[in-house]
């Protein structure tokens, strides 16, 4: 199988290593060559984050480059923009729509663009905007923004759902499970 | 078991399951997690040193006692750590000696982006670059081995890409090796001139050894240096990897010579269509098995990160070849980097037409750093920075920092600045270093200030941790790498003790004292030390004790105006909502900053 790419990006501190995490040992038992790439250190800070997933035969690569990713799952809108040009021709945008100002707009240097939605479905790509906050705080935690945006995305997988649900048991603590679940089903709605 | 693992765990276990037995390190991004997952097996003794030079020297006199040792750093901490390290290749080791050294090209997390293979050139050490977790994994035993074999230390270059990338690895069993004894040998250790005279020529005919070894490619097993033949080769299955092919049979094709992540970005973009020589030992390089390749292609290329290690290589061996007058020198490489120069396509890609806000990393909110900061901004006073967490007050809004070079420079660069500009700058100048990397290169530094009677005042930014790295002990938090009780230094005695008088604590989450310490301390004429002492916000627990924050503040919408003065601390967990301050609840931990600024009483204490 050609190798596919999942680009994970947000603001530092939302949880993305979790979401990297949870698909790393999903496609591993999935039977899949894996590899998973994170930053640490600085870029940590609020700063905006990027995680990326690659799976298939035989990974080489540890990055995806522009126009790669068969999907962008997104934490928060302006990140997804941001990584925009990594999407592959008809690769999925999964983003939650939580807004958060980064330092350049709060001092007023700059302005958060508007309609960014819009803006990103006008240039081919498929957008599935969610509000993930939402569906985290009605699952118990603020904190399970990430395994809404997991269970969002494995809509677009052949996957079964017992895989996945088999992988967040796997990878969250057993006093956070149920929590998890539910965010999770929220997500796949 | 098959695994994911992050290449710095998968170095670190490869190291456990050789028989690893001391481990002395600094953290420093991107290779702290070699240390810390090695901290994790009970059965090595491991720690954080005060700075790389002490580790690579604890590590080094655990060798000479007989046992597998390491210490790891960061790119830069190699620089700290060459002193003892240019003259232990000389020495050689008892027990196997494995330095690990962390590159960061395209510095996510470091102020240069200096390429280590020159470290391992100039100090004549092996050195093994791995591509891979498995690889890294594969090659920790291999150099212990080749370590004991060669009678060296041996240097394991990672870089960001190999360090935090996950990849697939099957742990082994640990298997130790039985521990070698002390002798005394003064002709090989007590490196008077005399007998470093005698050490030079071993030195130099080891380093022709190992061109050998690379030549030959295999050691014990493992592949240090491979040739992957294009599919259209038709090499038969048992084939030597390095055995030359017929000269006609390179015509009209490439060949790519590569390390660390390059290859991979290679193979990503050519799979097994072109002839790829895979460099794992990069230091020295091999001789006869380039030229062997160079002969069996027509445009050899090489691909690397930085700076033109292996090309220059290839060139001093004759060759002609395609490097760095197509490739940059600067930042990480990308499969389509080397689509592009090698003249292929690239991917379709999009963006929108506006441009998206940078989102750059910021101070936490209820950083301790932060009420300092502004206070200095607020004095207008000329800022020598250093290296850590608190180098991003550096950053509008706050823009408290001036400069920065490496650790501890800050506290040595004043005493600089000042002995220059005498009364001009003394009243007005500061340097500001944390605790951490006081202790790593600060004390020495002030130790010139007290000895040569500076007026210079130094700022140290005590927030009970290293940060930066990600919350690691130090020897001023008064525990060790497990988290267990162990010596503390207390920072008021050891400045006193150098002779200076003017020590000053302060919380920096109280601004009129941090202002009217700092214009005190500026006016007076002897050197000074102002601690500026808060936990980092992020601690969940200090002295044992868990951290209880304040309620977050909110902002009462009657009484703001708009004035905009709380936004000048350039906290995240404050925005403006139209005219008015909003507090982000999920942030704020109530440090009350904001709250001094604020003349309209707008920001409350919460409930």
């Amino acid at each position: 199988m050609e190798t596919k790419n999942i680009m994970i990006v947000g603001v530092g501190g939302q949880g993305s290593l979790l979401a990297s995490k949870l698909l790393g040992h999903l496609l591993l038992t999935q039977g899949y060559d894996v590899k998973v790439s994170e930053v640490h250190g600085m870029s940590q800070r609020g700063g905006s984050v990027v995680t990326y997933v690659r799976f298939g035969d035989k990974v080489y690569s540890p990055v995806i480059d522009r126009g790669e990713a068969d999907f962008i799952v997104s934490f928060e809108l302006l990140e997804a923009a941001r990584y925009l040009p990594y999407l592959k021709e008809g690769g999925r945008i999964v983003t939650n729509t939580q807004r958060i100002d980064p330092m350049p707009v709060v001092t007023g240097a700059c302005a958060y663009p508007e309609d960014l939605i819009r803006k990103m479905e006008e240039k081919g790509a498929l957008v599935d905007a969610m509000d993930c906050l939402s569906c985290a705080e009605q699952a118990g935690s603020v904190k399970a923004v990430n395994i809404v945006l997991m269970g969002r995305l494995s809509r677009y997988f052949e996957i079964p759902e017992e895989k996945w649900l088999e992988a967040i048991e796997a990878c969250v603590p057993a006093h956070f499970r149920q929590m998890n679940l539910k965010a999770f089903a929220l997500g796949r709605g | 078991m098959k695994e994911l693992m992050l290449g710095n765990k998968a170095l670190a276990r490869g190291l456990y399951e050789a028989g690893l037995s001391v481990a002395s390190s600094y953290p420093g991004t991107p290779s702290t997690e070699v240390t810390e997952e090695i901290a994790k097996y009970t059965d090595i003794y491991s720690e954080w040193a005060p700075n790389e030079k002490v580790a690579m020297e604890v590590a080094y006199g655990a060798a000479l006692a007989g046992r597998r040792s390491m210490c790891a750093m960061k790119h830069v901490g190699m620089n700290v750590a060459a002193d003892p390290m240019y003259t232990a290749s000389y020495t050689g080791v008892n027990a196997g000696m494995v330095i690990v050294v962390a590159d960061d090209p395209g510095m996510h997390s470091s102020q240069n982006e200096q390429d280590s293979r020159h470290h391992a050139i100039a100090a004549k050490l092996p050195m093994l670059e791995p591509a891979d977790s498995a690889e890294a994994h594969l090659f920790a035993r291999t150099a212990f081995e080749l370590s004991e074999e060669y009678d060296t230390p041996v240097i394991i270059k990672m870089c960001t890409r190999i360090a935090h990338s996950q990849s697939v690895v099957e742990a082994k069993e640990r298997v130790c090796p039985p521990p070698k004894e002390y002798g005394k040998d003064p002709k090989k250790y007590l490196m008077t001139p005399a007998n470093a005279i005698g050490r030079h020529p071993v030195v130099e005919a080891r380093t022709q050894r190992l061109v050998e070894l690379g030549n030959e490619c295999v050691f014990r097993g493992v592949r240090l240096n491979r040739i992957e033949w294009a599919r259209d080769r038709d090499v038969p299955e048992e084939d030597v990897p390095n055995a030359p092919r017929p000269q006609e049979e390179g015509l009209g094709r490439i060949g790519i010579i590569c390390d660390s992540t390059s290859y991979q970005y290679v193979k990503e973009v050519f799979g097994d269509s072109v002839d790829v020589l895979k460099i794992g030992l990069v230091n020295p390089l091999p001789t006869t098995l380039i030229l062997d390749f160079a002969h069996s292609v027509e445009g050899l290329w090489v691909v690397e990160e930085l700076d033109p290690v292996i090309e220059n290589h290839c060139k001093a061996l004759g060759l002609k070849v395609n490097g760095k007058n197509l490739l940059p020198m600067e930042s990480e490489y990308s499969q389509n980097l080397v689509r592009v120069v090698m003249g292929m396509d690239v991917p379709a890609s999009v963006c929108l037409e506006e441009s998206i806000p940078p989102r750059p990393p910021v101070m936490c909110a209820g950083c301790p750093h932060r009420g300092l900061f502004y206070t200095l901004h607020r004095l207008k006073v000329t800022v020598m920075g250093d290296i850590g967490c608190y180098t991003l007050g550096g950053a509008a809004p706050l823009m408290a920092m001036d400069n920065n070079l490496c650790m501890g420079a800050s506290v040595s660069m004043l005493h600089g600045f000042n002995k220059a500009l005498g009364s001009a700058s003394e009243a007005g100048t500061v340097a500001v270093i944390g605790d951490s990397t006081f202790i790593h290169s600060g004390i020495t530094s002030l130790a010139d200030i007290a000895y040569n009677c500076s007026n210079s005042t130094v700022v140290i930014l005590d927030n009970s941790i290293t940060g930066m790295t990600g919350h690691q002990q130090n020897p001023t938090t008064g525990y060790d790498i497990h988290g267990d009780p162990c010596g503390k230094i207390d920072l008021e005695s050891l400045v006193r003790s150098m002779g200076i008088e003017r020590v000053r604590v302060v919380d920096p989450y109280d601004l009129s004292q941090c202002e009217e310490t700092l214009k005190e301390e500026l006016a007076a004429k002897a050197p000074s030390v102002i601690i500026s002492r808060r936990p980092c916000a992020l601690l969940k627990t200090v002295d044992g004790k868990k951290v209880v924050h304040n309620k977050p503040l909110m902002n009462d919408p009657e009484k703001c105006v708009g004035c905009r003065s709380c936004m000048r601390i350039g906290c995240p967990a404050i925005s403006m909502k139209g005219n008015k301050a909003v507090i982000d609840r999920t942030q704020c931990i109530g440090c009350g900053v904001c709250q001094q600024l604020c003349r309209f009483g707008a920001l409350v204490s919460g409930t």
